[in-house]
């Protein structure tokens, strides 16, 4: 397992991103231009707001410990990744003894699995179902499609960077990579929000039009709500 | 008794049950991973998703009827176990028992479900309305069967008070509804298994056909108050049925070890049979379980003692 581990070499995926400019939404109402008027009225337009962490630190440190001993994933198999998720949950690699258990709904997953090379199709359900989930919330890039568009580099309907899209708390690297890789990660993740590194969904909010820039500009026919409450 | 002392020994039964509740149902899942080959969930996972939960930081809402959804099945689940005595004769565990106490647990067995349909139904999500129009449907199947051997109680007894059920069944373990008129045993059993949602009768949340049902749209606290009335009302479930058939309980630990006997019956069915579409489990309800019932009360009638 250290073997594996050494040549995983898990990455911070916060090298290299250029933030935005941290000012968050620059309305409280968004603009939802991609709808009719009709749909409008259907849709809700806040923008979202970044939560504090809670104030006597302790406090804080004890729900981190909680958020990492019970991790609810939703795992959005895009890919070939997703066909190394299952094994996951069987005898032999047995996810659920650390707190981790698969959730079919975003509304209650706290970890999102963007699992292998997205299409720029896909790219907008995953925005949707990130969307829907509620704070605090962490994704996990799995395979070297999320980091650098791997094998799909030249593809001319692949995003190549995850975290242009989406704030990745986690990279998992490989092609595809295995279950230990799998569990490595999700132990590094663990490690990662007990010390209170894991601020995904803030910089989310924080970056917002840096953000809903990119993804804009890949997809092409923007026909949802600036923010899918 | 004093009002206030009883309402403050309700809320150390709510305790207790919710606590053994989780634990069962920790234990449960343990056990049946010990099955597969498995480590599991440790013991104390139920706890720290509740307070995983409860303390998101963003929730949405999608109406007043959403909000009170999970608050109807909580109560549903407080007003079940609010009328059981728990343990018979005790006074901490005693509850508000009264000389019709049966009516009105069978009714509030019913009521949780019913406001969370309403709930469901505002959130919005096709997955909920489709569980909720299934829920509904089998619940209604398999309430025949349980009302049917609930009346085969009432005659066998003549009584509609839980207290008195449990004081006639002691002396012996002869004397429990399991021996006196094991039909209406049977019967009721049947309906739990469709009550308790494990295969085959666990269409209503299937994660992998509806995601996940009623509660596909609730999250954060709201899904906390689902999961804590989840180990709650099991719990008062399993107490009724302890009460009405098995004898009832003296004492905490007969109380647990009974419970534990009674909800290994839908686990140990559920990890061998695959699950039924809604249609099946309606047919099957309304045919052998409720002849079965039927029987129950032409058995007590007729030639019980």
């Amino acid at each position: 397992m250290n073997d594996v581990n050494d040549k995983l070499k898990i990455k911070s995926p916060s090298a290299g991103s250029p933030p935005g400019d941290g000012k968050g939404p620059a309305s409280a109402q968004l603009e939802n231009a991609g709808l009719s008027l009709e749909e409008q009225q259907l849709f809700c337009d806040a923008a979202p707001v970044p939560y504090e962490p809670y104030s006597p630190e302790f406090l804080e440190r004890f729900h981190n410990w909680i958020r990492a001993n019970s991790m609810w994933v939703l795992a959005f198999g895009t890919g070939c990744g997703a066909i190394e998720l299952n094994p996951l949950m069987t005898s032999r690699f047995d996810a659920n003894r650390f707190g981790i258990q698969m959730r079919p709904t975003p509304r209650q997953a706290s970890v999102l699995i963007v699992a292998g090379y997205s299409s720029i199709k896909t790219l907008k359900r995953i925005i949707r179902s990130y969307e829907q989930m509620q704070g605090p919330k962490f994704v996990i890039g799995l395979g070297i499609c999320t980091i650098n568009g791997g094998m799909y580099w030249d593809s001319y309907n692949t995003i190549k960077r995850l975290d242009r899209y989406l704030p990745v708390d986690l990279y998992i690297t490989g092609c595809m990579p295995r279950p230990e890789a799998l569990l490595a990660g999700f132990m590094e993740l663990k490690r990662k929000i007990k010390a209170g590194e894991c601020d995904g969904a803030n910089r989310y909010v924080k970056d917002f039009e840096w953000y809903k820039a990119n993804q804009k500009k890949v997809i092409k026919k923007w026909d949802m709500p600036d923010y899918n409450w | 008794m004093d009002w206030g002392i009883s309402i403050f020994y309700y809320l150390v039964t709510v305790v207790v049950v919710l606590v053994y509740g989780l634990f069962l149902y920790a234990f449960i899942a343990k056990t049946m991973a010990r099955v597969q080959g498995r480590v599991g969930i440790p013991i104390y996972q139920p706890f720290l998703d509740i307070i995983q939960t409860y303390n998101k930081r963003t929730a949405v809402t999608h109406g007043v009827m959403f909000d009170l959804g999970p608050v109807f099945r909580l109560a549903g689940g407080l007003g079940t176990l609010a009328f059981i005595p728990v343990i018979y004769g005790s006074e901490v565990f005693g509850n508000f028992h009264f000389a019709g106490d049966l009516l009105l647990v069978m009714y509030f067995v019913f009521f949780g479900q019913l406001g969370m349909a309403l709930g469901a139904g505002e959130s919005g999500h096709p997955y909920a309305s489709m569980g909720v129009s299934r829920g509904l449907a089998q619940m209604t199947a398999f309430e025949v069967p349980f009302a049917l051997a609930v009346i085969a109680v009432f005659v066998q007894y003549d009584t509609a008070s839980i207290n008195e059920i449990v004081a006639a069944q002691q002396g012996s373990i002869y004397n429990w509804t399991l021996f006196t008129n094991p039909f209406a045993v049977v019967a009721a059993m049947f309906a739990f298994l469709g009550m308790s949602m494990y295969p085959p009768f666990d269409l209503v949340t299937a994660p992998n056909e509806i995601p996940i049902g009623p509660p596909t749209e609730y999250h954060g606290p709201y899904l906390s108050f689902l999961q804590t009335n989840r180990a709650i009302f099991a719990g008062a479930k399993l107490i009724l049925f302890m009460n009405l058939f098995f004898g009832g309980a003296t004492n905490l630990p007969v109380m647990m070890v009974k419970l534990w006997a009674i909800y290994m019956i839908p686990v140990l069915i559920g990890v061998a049979f695959p699950r039924f579409k809604v249609e099946n489990s309606i047919r099957f309800f309304l045919g052998v379980p409720t002849l079965v019932g039927i029987m129950a009360v032409l058995y007590v009638q007729y030639w019980g003692t």
